[in-house]
């Protein structure tokens, strides 16, 4: 049997660094679609010019083993230089930013302007009738505002998706293949 | 010739000394390289996108060019000078056509981790995305069957993206890559820095064998009561060296030993230590070992779904060791105790060491037992087969071609389906990297190319592809490429006028209705074999089969043998989909009602 079958599917996030050229990120994506692997959220940017490091962050869920795989598989990609499992590290920190638009008049506004003090929104775009609100937070903080300020009035929500960092002074380089290899 | 007193001496000072190189054109670089990495063949076809590289090669003497008829041709022939070599296998084609008629072999080399460098032309940079002739997206359509690939922008990265390809191909699991050029590129001048001096572009993974896990894996072994080795094809890429410590630890420890079908050589056959390849048509001892056994010591294998059967009852009450180069082998499909990620030839090497030492300190305990267990299913005779007086029975000639061709230089390759599992169970094989068969993609066509490509590599060995009337149809056309570049292949069809395995299938799947798998339709291949240039030989009856497979091998050019079996014969043992190692088939137990509904849905 498969390690840790039958176990329940779980969200990791999952820190990918890469080669900064052509491609890469149709490699990694491609290898998610391939071989059946689910991507929750994803963000890419280059992070490093001078060492030519761009930083892939995805979100996806499965089964333990299917986590072990999906890290060994992409640490098979030549162009990925390492895989952290930022969901466990205990000093894995993740943020998420939101552009959420409510349409609302009259006390509805106020009480719009209410939520979003409570969440540490920041008004960006106002007319007389809505508000573009910008928040930033752990992922599940942002799905708590959107709900709040459904009823309100929510027209339209735009995420990044996760990104992730380590803290602490030390940087992010510790291959998780590596470590489940000799784990 | 470029030669070395070309070095530019022209740089300025304060350039670093590295980036001191020989000025070539990208086109000069590509036969440059291929020559800084040893590659003394070179399988291909010209195209539009490639002319540079051929001009390039026209005048040169140390790379042998061999014409392909079909690119694909030229990408199963490299992987065969792969797999009977070692080295990495290389092929250049155009771009479009060229590209995509090389996809088959890529997808090949990377299930069955064959290193192979392919050069693509590509039309010229400012063509790229505009739908120009011949133009497609080769590194798009290549990436996914492809260990890497790299479209080369400029001249100046080209010969460190060539270096780098060698380097990816062999290294680790080794596999293919592709390296695309447009064609402005071949024609551009730029510095060729060779390989020793070239800046490393990729990660460079450093594996250690983890010594407390050696030690761990010695001390199962010498507490297992019913051990069996099972080895791969990561024990031939591992080399000579690996398969040297194979025998070593087998015949030390006096443990049973199995094979995939990749692996078949690592280990002789006709040592009573063998049992026989494992997995859906392996002997019956292997599969009821594998079942049974307290140890299982997989070395350079995958398990594959053609070796476990049905995972949830696969060898229930084992420890597992695990020998790979590739972490992702690791706990994929089965869950094993002891992982030990290594190149197969340390790993063996170290568990050598520490088997001897353990053994040192308290004896193992005996495996009469177990072998004694093994020896009542070699009784079974799981191969035996109905002989015929009137009809040549396809497990006949294979072994009659066996006995006629021992103590000769003998190179095996086959095509996919029946007349393989029969060559892997009847011929016997005593050293590495003389059986060349696709074995994950089971690709049909990739046995007459792939017996170029070893015949290349080896001119005055007998190489045989053992193929089917269907298979060798695929590829046909390169007979016409054996006769031109003088490669005295010898095609032994086993010729039962179906797509046998197909019709194997649907006997035991689809209710004997038996659509679209026999060949209503077959040319005459000893008139064929002559219209190519080539000796054609027919044998008909069991008593003729001698006589002619001698004419065949004396034969000093290549030869397509048509050899007529029985038609319905099937191929036995067999792990029916969707069972587990000990519900095996036999020819003699077989019925036909063995496969359930849930084993129809599997391939």
């Amino acid at each position: 049997m498969p390690p840790h079958a039958g176990e329940p599917a779980e969200s990791r996030t999952l820190a990918i660094m890469v080669d900064n050229e052509p491609g890469v990120l149709a490699r990694v994506v491609g290898l998610f679609s391939a071989r059946g692997y689910n991507i929750e959220s994803l963000t890419v940017a280059e992070t490093d010019k001078s060492a030519h490091t761009s930083r892939i962050t995805v979100v996806t869920r499965g089964e333990p083993n299917i986590i072990d795989q999906i890290k060994s598989q992409l640490d098979r990609i030549v162009s990925v230089r390492n895989v952290i499992d930022v969901t466990r590290d205990p000093a894995g920190v993740q943020r998420e930013l939101a552009l959420v638009k409510v349409r609302s008049t009259g006390a509805d506004r106020i009480e719009a302007l209410r939520v979003s003090e409570i969440f540490r929104a920041k008004v960006i775009d106002t007319t007389l009738e809505s508000f573009i609100f910008e928040m930033t937070g752990a992922s599940d903080k942002v799905d708590a505002f959107i709900d709040l300020v459904r009823p309100i009035g929510l027209v339209e929500v735009s995420r990044t998706g996760v990104l992730s960092i380590h803290r602490g002074p030390e940087l992010d380089r510790v291959s998780t293949a590596d470590a489940a290899a000799s784990a | 010739m470029t030669t070395t007193s070309n070095i530019a001496q022209i740089h300025p000072a304060s350039e670093p000394a590295s980036l001191v190189g020989i000025p070539m054109t990208g086109a000069e670089m590509v036969v440059r390289a291929m020559k800084d990495h040893g590659v003394d063949t070179l399988f291909g076809y010209p195209g539009g996108a490639v002319l540079p590289i051929y001009d390039a090669l026209f005048s040169d003497e140390d790379v042998r060019h061999i014409l392909v008829r079909h690119e694909q041709g030229a990408g199963h022939a490299a992987e065969g000078y792969a797999r009977s070599t070692g080295k990495v296998g290389c092929a250049l084609v155009t771009s479009g056509p060229g590209a995509t008629n090389m996809v088959t072999p890529l997808a090949d080399a990377l299930l069955d981790s064959i290193p192979m460098v392919v050069i693509t032309g590509q039309v010229a940079t400012h063509l790229i995305g505009t739908d120009a002739f011949q133009e497609c997206d080769t590194v798009g359509i290549t990436r996914s069957c492809t260990k890497h690939n790299w479209l080369v922008s400029s001249v100046d990265e080209l010969s460190a993206i060539l270096h780098e390809a060698f380097y990816v191909a062999r290294s680790g699991r080794p596999g293919p890559v592709v390296v695309d050029i447009p064609k402005d590129v071949q024609f551009a001048t730029g510095m060729y820095l060779p390989p020793e001096r070239s800046p490393k572009r990729s990660k460079r993974t450093v594996r250690h064998v983890d010594a407390a896990r050696i030690a761990e894996a010695a001390e199962l072994m010498a507490t297992a009561q019913k051990p069996v080795f099972y080895t791969g094809g990561g024990v031939i890429n591992a080399g000579p060296r690996a398969s040297e410590a194979l025998r070593a630890l087998v015949r030390e420890t006096g443990f049973p030993i199995t094979s995939t079908l990749m692996g078949l050589g690592a280990f002789p056959a006709p040592d009573k230590q063998w049992l026989g390849m494992l997995g859906m048509h392996g002997s019956w001892e292997s599969n009821h070992a594998m079942h049974d056994c307290d140890l299982m010591i997989c070395v350079g294998a995958r398990f594959d779904d053609r070796v476990t059967g049905r995972l949830d009852a696969f060898s229930p009450n084992s420890k597992k060791i695990h020998i790979d180069i590739d972490p992702s082998s690791i706990n994929k499909n089965v869950r094993v105790d002891v992982p030990i990620i290594a190149d197969a030839a340390e790993a063996l090497e170290k568990l050598l060491v520490a088997w001897r030492n353990r053994a040192k300190k308290a004896k193992p305990p005996s495996i009469k037992a177990w072998w004694d267990q093994i020896e009542g299913w070699r009784k079974r005779k799981g191969f035996a087969y109905r002989p015929s007086h009137e009809l040549i029975k396809p497990q006949y000639a294979i072994e009659r071609l066996y006995e006629l061709t021992r103590g000769k230089d003998v190179y095996i390759t086959t095509e996919v389906g029946q007349h393989q599992m029969w060559a892997a169970q009847y011929f016997h094989f005593d050293k590495p990297n003389h059986w060349m068969s696709s074995g994950g993609l089971g690709t049909m066509g990739y046995g007459l190319p792939a017996a170029l490509g070893v015949q290349a590599a080896h001119p005055d060995a007998l190489v045989i592809d053992i193929a089917g009337e269907a298979s060798v149809q695929m590829t046909m056309q390169e007979m016409s490429t054996a006769v031109q570049h003088r490669l005295p292949i010898k095609i032994f069809i086993l010729n039962n006028e179906w797509m046998g395995m197909v019709r194997q299938w649907q006997q035991l799947l689809h209710g004997e209705r038996y659509s679209h798998s026999y060949s209503h339709a077959l040319p005459d291949f000893v008139k064929m074999a002559e219209a190519f240039g080539c000796v054609g030989i027919r044998a008909e009856k069991p008593d003729e089969l001698d006589t002619k497979i001698v004419q065949m091998i004396n034969e000093p050019g290549p030869v397509l043998f048509d050899c007529r079996v029985a038609k319905e014969e099937n191929c036995f043992p067999m792990i029916p989909s969707g069972k587990p190692h000990n519900e095996m088939i036999l020819a003699d137990t077989f019925v036909g009602d063995e496969i359930d509904d849930d084993g129809k849905k599997l391939v």
